[in-house]
Formats: structure tokens, sequence, C-alpha cells
């Protein structure tokens, strides 16, 4: 890179802020998901959200190519950096929480800060920020806006979009731009906060973002279910719901992923079984209690082989325990661990699960499924080597098939992991040709020289 | 070695455990040094990528990989978190032998480790001679805590606060055989009491024996106590980190006992966990090796373990007395996950009130050779740790593990503090004193 340039960077932030050296260069050419690296040209990390917009300003006059990045722990590639010449903008100088309203149920923070840190200070003024993706002990609230993130609590309290008041963000040229606010209604202007969330980098950076609070849950309750079919067990989901019982969590695990579990674990998992159902409500006591009663009995009526409601804490910890074990339990059967995210409509799991066992045998690979039961977002974790060229090829070949069948299904691409680069292919089929173009225009309208993130989403 | 081709052939040999790594990022949660500065070269995700482009020829500076694998607390919070159970630690330190092999070792590092560290009478002769010489330069800066700094800026002691060196090797004046023939029923232990123990801690050695002597264990202190290895291996040096596992065995091999007890948590690790883990790199027959290695591991036990999970010590209802905090050393909880014995064994003391500070897990910032190589960093991890002790109002901080004891002393001194810093085993030893004599017999 010009070494004008690189210089007009280091007067923005400072010269321990701009990383030009290849092997620091190299450590940020990569995310979460199974793709290959693009090492960017310039690694800069800003302290002051001041600072952030000027380096925006920066590259879009330089022409360079930008690449947000939080935590960098997306799933989809949305910050391996679009090209070898672009500046990849490090969001974790920009950690404060600037605010927390316990009057007014929301909080202002700046990009970088850490989901998990958030929640527990939010927690810790009697608060609950409930979006908690699996990743929340390093993934930033910005990474969670720009992917909509999702968690373990979408079923009865929504994901990210749901607490998303306001967001700051700046546009190409630098210049600041406001949306939403502090109160629970506003009616001022577009409502540009929400055409942000799921913008993977695209259309703007974060400045700062506020977010609704809630008054946390009083009490909970967790349960397992043991099934020895996938449709008891969905079928069980369906008949909780429509019973008008929204539990917080609801949690599929298959036989794959539960025998590995039990592997890793010995936590006495029944590994006969065909479907286990991880289930907690909330709310206030009396509700809880009631509402639990009423599951255990609706999972008994409809032929789960073992019910289960925690007695104690520590009960409840060990049932958690395994949901929170399916991810590194299946990742330690081989080097490479695929994880998806198609989701269909909640009564279509029996199907999905189906199918994917049916694409698991014609591909001869060890797929283990789990997620969240609750809303339909599964992860069919594909297990491989990606050194093993011919047997990559069939991944590739499986994650096609999962796509088609979850679109066939009436379902969507990604429930939470976002687009990226690793399924821009798919966006087409999902939607329609106008909406391309569509997207292609408003993001050329609003980065007419196409820095910020390019080639992400629906390709250049 | 010096052709880059051998280079990435060896590097090459560490693919298998290098592609596990899933780029996930989870480690970013608790990398003490990657919390500080957030460099995704700070963390075991970045260093991994690093080395695994070298041995795919991605990236052609040794140097430069290795300048960023030094950075590094060898903590293994990293390997601990980690949800692929990628065995960060040892890719580590085995990244950090290959390419030392090929760049070669510093002629300072290749003086310490070649000529002091491989030759335990030579190294303590050292320090014995640091040890009369100190009086003249270090003035003590604080009682409680005992520690001095240097009078004239030294170059490499800096603004530390330190604690003086013992003026001989404690195990000089304290090797001792076994009392007779086996008796049964009476554990026979060998005492190793670990560099730092040995040369600037010896009090928790003189803990450790009338804690042995309380409980009847037959106990063993050899007339030579050379390093456990972990400086050398954190150097790259594994010809001396050989030399020293080989010298030690010798000295163990003969000897009939039950258990090898030392006080300090890195010594227990490294011989537990990466004794068996560096095999590849202790020469001679290495059948024996692994069959010699293998029994010592069987043996080895920190000394609060030992004493609880062995001799069977239990926790007393606290009655009054000081209160006192736990750090957690890494090389105790995350490497081998030792976290309840040390809290039972002071809660054994029974004139103790046990509080917990906040994050009694969090890395110290010590790391060894980090400090002496990043002392700014290593004193801003501390910071952390600092604020947490002095949060609780503690009398005393006790902890399993001499380095971290060192950490902890230079953190509170600075700060002026006079919360003691103990082993568990000292706090302990003092219980039992008072104990006996309150209880005329
Ligand atoms: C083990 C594991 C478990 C996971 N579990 C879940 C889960 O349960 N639910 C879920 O939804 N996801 C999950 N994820 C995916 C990932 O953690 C989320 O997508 C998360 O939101 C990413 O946060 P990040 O800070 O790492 O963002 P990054 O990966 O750094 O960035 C993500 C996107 O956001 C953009 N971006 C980041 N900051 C800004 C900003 N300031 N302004 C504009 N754009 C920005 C980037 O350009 C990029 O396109 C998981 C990932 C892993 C590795
Ligand atoms: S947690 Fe483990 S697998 Fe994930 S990035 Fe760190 S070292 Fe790699
Ligand atoms: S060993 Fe400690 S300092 Fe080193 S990378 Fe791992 S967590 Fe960070």
């Amino acid at each position: 890179m010009d070494k004008q340039v690189v210089r007009r960077f280091e007067k923005i932030v400072g010269a321990g802020n701009v990383m030009a050296e290849e092997a620091d260069r190299q450590a940020y050419a990569y995310d979460a998901a199974v793709l290959d690296s693009v090492v960017p040209a310039l690694v800069v990390r800003p302290e002051t959200v001041a600072q952030l917009g000027q380096v925006v300003a920066l590259c879009n006059e330089s022409g360079l190519p930008l690449t947000v990045r939080g935590s960098g722990t997306n799933l989809s590639g949305g910050t391996i950096p679009s090209s070898t010449e672009s500046v990849v903008v490090v969001t974790n100088g920009l950690a404060r929480i600037l605010e927390i309203n316990t009057e007014d149920l929301y909080a202002v923070v700046e990009p970088g800060v850490i989901t998990a840190q958030f929640a527990a200070a939010v927690a810790e003024k009697g608060l609950f920020y409930p979006p908690d993706p699996g990743s929340q002990t390093v993934s930033t609230l910005g990474g969670n806006v720009a992917e909509n993130a999702g968690g373990l609590r979408g079923l009865k309290y929504g994901v990210t979009k749901d607490y998303v008041m306001g967001v700051e963000f700046f546009d190409v040229n630098g210049e600041l731009v406001k949306s939403g606010a502090r109160t629970v209604k506003c009616a001022t202007g577009f409502n540009l906060s929400d055409l942000m969330v799921g913008s993977e980098g695209l259309l703007g950076v974060f400045a700062r973002l506020i977010l609704k609070l809630i008054p946390p849950p009083k009490a909970s309750r967790a349960m397992t279910a043991v099934f020895d079919s996938v449709e008891k067990a969905s079928e069980t989901v369906s008949a909780i719901i429509a019973d008008r019982i929204v539990p917080c969590t609801l949690e599929f695990l298959d036989n794959f992923t539960i025998r590995t579990v039990e592997d890793f674990r010995h936590a006495g998992l029944p590994v006969d079984a065909e479907a286990l159902l991880l289930i907690e409500v909330d709310g206030h006591p009396a509700e809880v209690a009631e509402d639990a009663e009423k599951i255990l009995e609706i999972c008994r009526k409809k032929g789960a082989v073992q019910v289960q409601a925690a007695g104690s804490v520590e009960e409840k910890e060990l049932i958690w325990q395994a949901r929170r074990d399916a991810l590194p339990a299946l990742a330690r059967l081989k080097p490479t661990t695929v994880l998806e995210d198609a989701t269909v409509p909640r009564s279509r799991i029996p199907d999905m699960v189906k199918k994917i066992k049916e694409i698991s045998r014609i591909y001869n690979l060890d797929i283990g499924t789990f997620g969240h039961a609750g809303d339909g977002n599964l992860h069919p974790t594909i297990l491989t080597d990606k050194r093993n060229h011919e047997e990559f090829a069939r991944v590739e070949k499986a994650i096609d098939e999962i796509f088609e069948a979850a679109l066939a299904m009436g379902g969507t691409l990604s429930g939470e992991h976002g687009i990226g680069l690793a399924k821009r292919k798919y966006m087409e089929k999902e939607t329609s040709r106008g909406t391309i173009f569509y997207s292609r225009k408003l993001k050329q309208t609003f980065d007419p020289k196409n820095i910020l993130n390019p080639g992400k989403m629906f390709g250049a | 070695m010096a052709d880059i081709a051998e280079l990435v052939r060896l590097l090459k040999a560490l693919e298998d455990d290098l592609v596990s790594c899933t780029r996930c990022g989870m480690c970013q949660a608790v990398c003490p040094l990657y919390g500080e500065t957030g460099r995704e070269t700070d963390v075991a995700r970045g260093k991994l990528a690093l080395v695994e482009n070298l041995s795919r020829e991605i990236l052609d500076n040794p140097e430069a990989v290795k300048e960023r694998l030094d950075r590094c607390l060898l903590c293994g919070s990293c390997a601990a978190a980690c949800p692929g159970g990628v065995p960060v630690l040892d890719l580590f330190l085995k990244a950090r032998a290959i390419i030392t092999g090929f760049l070669g070792l510093s002629p300072l590092k290749k003086a310490i480790f070649r000529g002091f560290l491989s030759n335990p009478d030579r190294f303590d002769h050292l320090m014995q001679w640091m040890g009369r010489l100190q009086g003249p330069f270090t003035r003590s800066v604080n009682e409680t805590l005992g520690s001095s700094c240097a009078r004239f800026m030294s170059p490499l002691i800096g603004d530390r606060h330190f604690m003086p060196i013992a003026a001989a090797a404690w195990h000089k004046k304290a090797s001792r055989d076994f009392s007779g023939p086996r008796q049964s029923g009476r554990t026979r232990v060998v005492f190793y009491p670990g560099c730092l123990v040995d040369k600037v801690l010896p009090q928790v050695a003189d803990a450790a024996m009338e804690v042995f002597a309380f409980h009847g264990v037959d106990v063993h202190v050899a007339a030579r106590a050379p390093c456990c290895g972990i400086p050398a291996l954190s150097g790259g040096d594994v010809q001396t980190f050989s030399h020293l596992v080989h010298s030690n065995i010798r000295i163990w091999r003969d000897l009939d006992f039950d258990y090898l007890v030392t006080p300090c948590a890195t010594c227990t690790s490294t011989i537990s966990k990466l004794w068996p883990a560096m095999q590849v790199y202790i020469g001679g027959d290495s059948a024996k090796i692994e069959k010699q290695i293998s029994e010592i591991v069987a043996k080895t036990r920190d000394i609060n373990a030992f004493l609880v999970d062995v001799v069977g010590v239990q926790a007393k209802a606290p009655a009054g007395g000081q209160t006192v905090t736990y750090h957690d050393p890494c090389h105790l909880k995350k490497s081998l996950g030792i976290a309840e014995q040390p809290r039972t064994l002071l809660a054994a003391s029974g004139s103790v009130r046990l509080a917990e500070m906040a994050n009694a897990d969090r890395c110290c910032g010590m790391g060894g050779s980090f400090n002496l190589a990043h002392y700014e960093l290593s004193k801003k991890i501390g910071a952390k740790k600092r604020d947490a002790i002095l949060a609780t109002g503690a009398d005393a901080v006790a902890t399993g593990c001499p380095a971290c004891m060192l950490q902890i002393i230079d953190l509170l001194s600075h700060a002026g503090s006079n919360v003691a810093v103990r082993h568990p085993i000292e706090i302990y030893a003092r219980a039992l004193q008072v104990e006996n004599k309150e209880e005329p017999s």
C-alpha cells in the first residue's frame, strides 16, 4: 500500500494502531467460516468513534475497500477481506458502554462491546438483555447487529433486531447518520436502524448502538424429554406452542449429537434416543410452575420415553451443559467443522431432519444436527477434513442440497449466521432477481465507489 | 539447521494438530494478553494461523512468527477454553523449538540455558553470589512482603519490586534421605522444591517439611535439584530441556518412593503434562524414556493435591483469624484441574476465612520470561489481579505457585499494600504450629 496513505492512517489512529507488517496482516485474513483466507493490505484499529469516522472517510477518498471486523466470529465469511487491497477496520478498541438507563430501559454502547460483558453489566443493574448467541463471550454487539444474531432465547424473546432501538453509523464519507431514538416510540424519518440490522458491513459502519433492555424473568424451570422418533419430538414442540405456551428455550439434539456429547462428557445421556428436547420456561413463578407441569404432560402424551424436570440449580446446569457441549463435542471428531444454519418452518423439522440424514447417507458424511427446535433453526454440522479434497467436494454438494431442501420447505438460507461470502450464490434462489438488483442499487446509492465490504451478500 | 525447507518439513509434522483449530475465535474470551492489546496476533487463533502459514510457505518470515509466538504467557487459558480441544500449548512450544532450531538461540539465552540452567551446581553457585551481592545494591521497600527494589537502575531489574535471593539454595542445607527402610503405612515422598522456592522462597519449602513431619510423611530431598526444564523449553532450547529431564530422572530412578511432590504449580504441570507431550525432544532410548516419564508422571503431585487427596487433610469450620483470598495459578487450575484442594488446605487451617476474589482463575500476568521481556504488559495484566485481591479486603493472598507469588508481591508492593502473599502450605503450617502450642499434649 502507498506509504503516504499508511502515514495518513497513522496520523488518525496513531502508529501503534496501524498494522502493515505481513505477519500482522495475515492474522486478519480469516474468520470462523470454512473459506479461503484473503490477506488485507492494512489493518487499522481506531480507539475513538471520531477516529472511526475519519478512517472510513479516508478509505473512501483513497478508493480502498473496507471490511469492518468485530471479533471475526461470524460463520459466513463476512469479515474475510474482499480483496488484497482491503483495509480491515477492527472495532475492539471501541468497547465502551456509554449508558445503561434503568428508568427508560435502554443502553447506549460502542460497537466493539462484547455481548456477554454487556449482558453482565446490564444484569448487575437488575435488567436483562436477552440475545445470547453461542459466541456471546467473544462476539461484539456491532457484529451481532450486523448479522442479526440469534441465540437460545430467540423463541420467546426474539433476536438482536428486536432489541435495536437506534443505530448511529458513518456513511462512506464519514458523515454520522443517526436513526432511531432512546424512546419506545419513534416516527422520525426513515427507519434506517432496521435497514442497518443484518447489513453485514455493506451499508455503513456502526458508531453507537441504542439497545432495548427489559426486566428479567423472576423464575425459570428447565426440563428434558427423550424421544424414540424425531416426529414425536417435533409434534411435541408444535403441541406446546399450540397450547399457548412459549418456552424461552426449546432445543433439539439428534441421535448423532447425543452420542457424541455423551462420549465427550459422560453425563448419562440416552444414547439410543432419536431426539432429545431441552426446554426452559421462565416468567412469573406461578406461571412457570403451571407451564412446566403442562409441558411435562404434553411430552408424556406425545410419547416421550422419558421426561424430567430439573429439581435444582445443578440439575438445570447439567441440562444446559449438554446443549453447550454439542458443538465442541462434534468439533473434536474431525479437523474441520462446517456449521450450517438452514431454517425451516417449525412444523417441517421432522422432514428436514430426515432429509439431512438422507444427505449424510448419500454423500457418506458425518452430520450431527442440533439447534433451536422452537424456531426451526437447525444447525446441521458437517464433520470433515478440508485437506481431503475429494471429501470436501462432497461436503459442498451436501451443503447445496441442504439449502435446496430448506428452500423447498418454505424455509430460509440463514436463521442467524448471515450470508457473507458463504451463501451469496444461493441468495437469488431464495429471493428473486429483482431483489438482487434492488439491493445492489441500494448499495450503489449509499456507496458509489463500492468500498463497504464489497462482494458480500450478493456479489460485486 | 538453516535450511528453510527443513523448517517447513518440521513444521508440517504439526499439521494434524494445527488444522484442528477451526478459527472459531472463542479463545479471545480468555486470553489475558489479547484482553489487554486486542491484537489478533496475541491470541491463540492468530498465533496458530501464523505457524500454519509458515508451514505452508504462505509466510516466509520465521523471525516475525517467533517474535509473535514469544509474546505469550503460556498460561494455557486458551487451551482450557478451546471448544475443539486444540493442544494449543503443545503447539506453541513445539513451534518455538522448531523455529529456534532454525534461527539459533540468542547469545544471552544460550549463555543462560546452556551455561547455567543445564548445570545445577554452577547455577546454584551463581545464585549464591547474587544473593551475597544484592545487599549493597538493593533497598528493602516493603516489610510485610519482604520485597526490595534496585537502588540503581539496572537494565534487568528496572522498576521491579522483587524478593531477595536466598544466601544459599534451600536444598543444600535441607537435603536428606528417607529415615530408614520402607515402613508399611508410611508414605514416602521425594520433595522437589523447584528453582524459585529453592532459591527465592525457601520459607515455602520449610513449611512443607513441617507439614510432612506433622503428618508422618517420610521425605527425601535430593542433594542436587536440577530445573524441571520449562524456561529452556519455552525459550525453544530443547537440547537443554532434554538434558534437564535426564538429569532429574537419573536422580529419581533408583529411589523407592510413592510420590514426587512439589509446591510449584509450574513444575508440577511441566512434569505431568509437558514431559510426556514434548517427549520427541528428549534424547536417548525413546521406549525407555517413555516408560521412565510415565512412571514419574504417575507419581507426581502438587503439594495441595497430595495433602488433600492422599494424606486426607480436611476442611475445618472457620473460627475467626485472618481473611485469606486465593489466586488460582494457571498451571494448577487450567493445566491440571486443581482448584478445590488448595482451598481445602486453607480451610483446614481453621483460623482462616476464605474470601473469594473476582475471577480468581484469571492469569496474574507473570508468564515466566514473559515478565522479563514484556514487563509493562505483564504489569497491566497484573493490575486486574491486584485490584481483585485488594477488593476482597483480605489480610493475605494465597496461591500455589511461586512464580505467581513473585508477580503478586511485585504488584502489591508497588501499590504500597500490606496484604501478605503466601503459599497455602505456609498458612497451613502456621496453623499447625499455633494449634500444637495451644493444645498441651
Ligand atoms: C462457536 C460459535 C457459536 C456461534 N453461535 C451463534 C449463535 O448462536 N447465533 C448467532 O446468531 N451466531 C452465532 N455465531 C456467529 C457469530 O458469532 C455471530 O455472527 C456474531 O454476531 C459475530 O460477531 P463478531 O463480533 O464476531 O462479528 P464479526 O464476525 O467481526 O463481523 C460480522 C459482520 O458484521 C460486520 N460488522 C462488525 N462490526 C461492524 C460495525 N461496527 N459496523 C458495521 N458492520 C460491522 C462485519 O463486517 C461482518 O460482516 C457463532 C459463532 C461461533 C464461532
Ligand atoms: S478456541 Fe481453539 S479452535 Fe477456536 S480459534 Fe481458539 S485455538 Fe482455534
Ligand atoms: S497461553 Fe495465555 S497468553 Fe498465550 S495465547 Fe493462550 S491465553 Fe493467550
